[in-house]
């Protein structure tokens, strides 16, 4: 059973390898929103970041797995059975047609361990998309004004501004935001298992359990302690590595940037 | 029920007065206010304490990892990056089996797994990290002049860290410290949800919310309750710690005055 274990490293790792990019792309449009000059997209685009601020993220965590449970399940209850006509909130209870169950109630085991994943995923990249929201928009405002006057001045679309002039270089500017996020998210990883996803921390209480019904095998005392000690050096070689891979990613982003990181780079090769 | 009854019986609920038993069913929007509220006060106590005592371990960590000693920089530096940079969660976790563990061979240390004094400790060593890394931060960027001046005052070692460097210190790093300072009332919500066991059902804030949201299977009232108390409380905090910053650049001139940003960053 130990495999199961080592296997949960790797969904640690999935949902990081996942989350980061679509967490990234979530930003990048909430980032786009709020500068938008439209007004209601750009009240969205800051209330979407300006929420996740002020609430715990755990908070969050816990409701969007149900919401969007109940929501998609909503909605194929809407497109599925629309001769339904008992309300679907029956005092405590959410009632929704068979058909509409996610996952149909007939499905494997594997699938409704993915349909958790998958929320999951999409939970952690709402939450960390409104962050990198956050950072971007700072990371946009950043960029030297003269170089947006620059290029209106050459007769450059808003369009074309943006996508060629503010986008690459915005990034030099946002990314040690960006780093401090992905540490973040690195540390907020072991929060899957109160998403209910059998994961490093479920799997170190329970085979770091004695007097456990599921695994008799390997009797032994109280180990939940050395376990857990093992999953606080596991993130913690995590954060180091990213520390060091960040800082060369920064050294190469400063490359040519009129910023003091440039200057001293610049230093550096002309001494 | 009238609403004020309900307060009468489930106010101070998280702390063990009032009514034994939690309601079953048929909630009111008055019960989850009232319960999610009086869960509010865990949340308080731990963000408080931890702050109150967290805030002189990191001044210490913060002279100890500036410090030129080798035996004094290696430990806080080491200290910090062992709390920075492991989750908070797997932290209540290893310290709750810790303390478990300790109890069996010393009985009488016995109170350090119930949450309000273990957790208190995590908490405390958390923040103690963070705001040190803060701390030393802004211990590296005091003007070089400040400290000259000392010097040539005559200045030299508790006199010249009271009067000079560490008002200075503060002064610099509090905007980044009213962040740290909201981030660990919202880190507060976690002590019940790792290891920690709630006894009595006298849980915190999202410990209650979490049970209304079980029970009635309708996360879009608890929730957002929950939200509306932690953005009152992120206000008082801004707010709290806004006062402080004015007292500490009281002797600018008001131009030079920095006024404290209020876009304050997202991530600790």
């Amino acid at each position: 059973m130990h495999w199961l274990f080592y296997l949960s490293f790797f969904k640690v790792l999935l949902l990081l390898a996942i989350t980061a990019p679509v967490a990234l792309g979530f930003g990048f449009l909430g980032a786009m929103a709020a500068r938008s000059h439209f007004p209601p997209l750009s009240m969205l685009g800051k209330g979407y970041i300006a929420i996740v601020r002020g609430v715990p993220d755990i908070a969050f965590f816990m409701f969007f797995v149900i919401a969007l449970d109940q929501a998609f399940e909503w909605t194929r209850h809407q497109i599925l059975c629309p001769e339904w006509t008992d309300p679907i909130r029956q005092g405590n209870d959410f009632i929704v047609c068979q058909a509409a169950k996610l996952p149909l109630g007939s499905a494997p085991e594997w699938v409704h361990e993915t349909y958790g994943f998958f929320l999951a995923v999409i939970t952690f990249s709402i939450v960390f998309g409104a962050f990198a929201a956050n950072v971007l928009f700072g990371g946009m405002r950043a960029v030297p004004h003269a170089q947006l006057e620059t290029a209106e001045a050459y007769g450059m679309t808003r369009r074309q501004t943006f996508w060629r002039i503010l986008v690459p270089q915005m990034w030099v500017y946002a990314l040690p935001g960006l780093s401090n996020l992905w540490m973040v998210l690195i540390k907020a990883t072991p929060l899957l298992f109160l998403l209910g996803i059998e994961d490093i921390v479920y799997w170190a209480r329970e085979l770091g359990g004695y007097k456990n019904p599921k695994f008799t095998q390997y009797p032994h005392g109280d180990w939940r302690m050395w376990y857990f000690l093992a999953l606080l050096v596991f993130y913690l070689g995590m954060t180091r590595v990213s520390e060091i891979g960040l800082e060369r990613l920064m050294r190469r982003l400063s490359h040519g940037q009129a910023t003091s990181g440039g200057e001293l780079l610049r230093k550096e090769t002309t001494a | 029920m009238s609403c004020l009854q309900t307060i009468q019986d489930y106010g101070l609920r998280s702390i063990g007065i009032g009514e034994r038993l939690l309601p079953r069913n048929d909630f009111t929007l008055c019960e989850q206010f009232t319960l999610i509220g009086s869960g509010m006060i865990w949340n308080i106590y731990f963000g408080i304490m931890a702050l109150a005592t967290g805030f002189f371990l990191a001044t210490a960590l913060a002279m100890g990892k500036a410090s030129t000693n080798k035996w004094l920089r290696k430990p806080a530096e080491w200290f910090i990056f062992l709390f920075r940079g492991s989750p908070l969660f797997i932290q209540f976790f290893f310290a709750y089996f810790f303390f478990l563990s300790l109890k069996q061979s010393y009985p009488f240390l016995d109170t350090l797994t119930s949450a309000w004094l273990g957790a208190l400790i995590v908490l405390f060593f958390n923040t103690a990290a963070y705001t040190g890394e803060i701390f030393y931060g802004a211990l590296r960027s005091i003007p070089k002049g400040d400290i000259e001046a000392a010097d040539a005052y005559g200045m030299t070692g508790w006199a010249r860290f009271r009067r000079i460097i560490w008002p200075t210190m503060l002064r610099l790093a509090w905007p980044a410290y009213t962040n740290e300072a909201i981030f660990l009332f919202h880190a507060t919500t976690l002590v019940f949800f790792s290891a920690f066991p709630v006894w009595q059902q006298r849980g915190d804030a999202l410990y209650y919310a979490g049970y209304f949201a079980d029970k009635t299977f309708n996360p879009f009232i608890p929730y957002p309750i929950l939200a509306f108390y932690f953005i009152l409380l992120t206000l008082v905090v801004i707010w709290g710690f806004g006062r402080v910053n004015k007292h500490l650049n009281r002797h600018l001139p008001a131009s030079k005055r920095s006024k404290m940003k209020l876009r304050l960053n997202l991530a600790r």
